[in-house]
């Protein structure tokens, strides 16, 4: 059940994704490596826009990306009305978001 | 004749979708037999109530498909040899369409969907035009003439597993049409190829895992005719915003 709209939507948010997880592995095995403990992470987050924005932008596409996936497996498991598949992914998307929101707020923000 | 018994056992579904059961037979062996000249001869020697459709017995007309053992085949080019198991054949109505009776299925949904993949001809110039050439090895015309051996057969169709779980996807056969057109220089209206496969049912829909180019008895590639729609409503996307 996907349109171009939504085939495009999916395809630029994996684009937009995968330099971003790069990203976080990147910083993931850096901030490993000189053992820097959980406050001397939240110091450097919390505060900082940069950080917000990355994690942020990330959680977005993420949402949106998988709620997209959501909604073509379930269209293709069980056969539901149009309707009931839109608010299935948008339900999806909004969860994600809030959660996301949540994690990104604790980490960057004062 | 060597390694074949005399009698196969041939189990062929009788009923319609809705109700039926397999029913076996026995049928005698022979050389050079087809799917086809099996069916013909439960329905000649054993039950001439045994519905079924074919036409040209040469595999060009695509009316002869069905279910061999779990498989969809255009039953006239399929050799008994190829696909006997253990002196067992299975033959039933094609997957994917309404059955009418026994092996024969309502084709309808399949042609219908070739036309709303706009699957048609839209002309640039009239009856009374000169011909105009095309070179042969002209890219637009190579990518044309890949599909257009397409005999209709629905044999794609039946392989596919997202039409069988979205009954409104255009299918692989309507779809390699669409590209077919699209890449026809002769064609005046590329975007109303372009609309019809961008909808719900459209070509974004496919998982690109290739059973219909695996299938396919005419050895087309209709998965690499979606990918080519993909590529061009994308740009289209970007460009036009639709
Ligand atoms: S590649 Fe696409 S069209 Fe072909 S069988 Fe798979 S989903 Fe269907
Ligand atoms: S693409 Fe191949 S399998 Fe599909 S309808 Fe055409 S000839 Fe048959
Ligand atoms: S009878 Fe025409 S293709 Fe098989």
């Amino acid at each position: 059940m996907l349109d171009i709209r939504l085939y495009m939507l999916q395809r630029i948010s994996a684009l937009i994704m995968a330099p971003l997880t790069l990203g976080h592995i990147a910083v993931m095995i850096y901030a490993i490596q000189g053992g820097l403990t959980t406050a001397e992470i939240l110091g450097r987050t919390q505060g900082s826009v940069l950080w917000f924005s990355f994690y942020g932008t990330f959680v977005i596409a993420a949402s949106v990306h998988a709620a997209i996936g959501l909604r073509v497996i379930l269209s293709e498991m069980v056969t539901l009305p149009r309707f009931a598949l839109s608010v299935f992914t948008w339900g999806s998307c909004l969860i994600l978001l809030f959660m996301g929101a949540r994690a990104v707020s604790a980490v960057t923000m004062l | 004749m060597s390694s074949i018994p005399d009698m196969m056992d041939v189990s062929i579904w009788r009923g319609d979708g809705t109700f039926g059961q397999f029913e076996s037979f026995k049928v005698p062996a022979q050389e050079s037999q087809t799917i086809l000249d099996v069916v013909a001869w439960v329905q000649q020697n054993q039950d001439p109530t045994l519905t079924y459709r074919y036409a040209c017995r040469v595999g060009m007309c695509g009316s002869c498909a069905m279910m061999v053992n779990g498989v969809p085949r255009w039953t006239c080019r399929t050799h008994v040899k190829k696909v006997l198991v253990n002196n067992n054949l299975e033959v039933g109505p094609l997957r994917n369409l309404p059955v009418i009776k026994d092996l024969a299925t309502d084709m309808d949904p399949f042609f219908d969907k070739w036309v709303a993949a706009e699957g048609v001809h839209h002309p640039t110039k009239t009856r009374d035009a000169p011909i105009e050439p095309i070179l042969p090895t002209n890219a637009g015309r190579v990518e044309a003439s890949s599909g257009i051996e397409c005999i209709n057969c629905s044999v794609c169709y039946a392989a596919c597993d997202t039409v069988a779980n979205n009954p409104d996807y255009l299918g692989p056969a309507a779809l390699q049409r669409a590209w077919t057109v699209y890449n026809d220089s002769k064609d005046a209206n590329k975007q109303a190829v372009l609309d019809a496969v961008s909808g719900v049912g459209g070509c974004h829909n496919c998982h690109s895992q290739g059973s219909c180019t695996v299938h396919c008895p005419n050895g087309l590639n209709p998965m690499n005719a979606i990918a080519g729609l993909k590529r061009v409503t994308a740009m289209s996307f970007f460009k036009n915003g639709k």
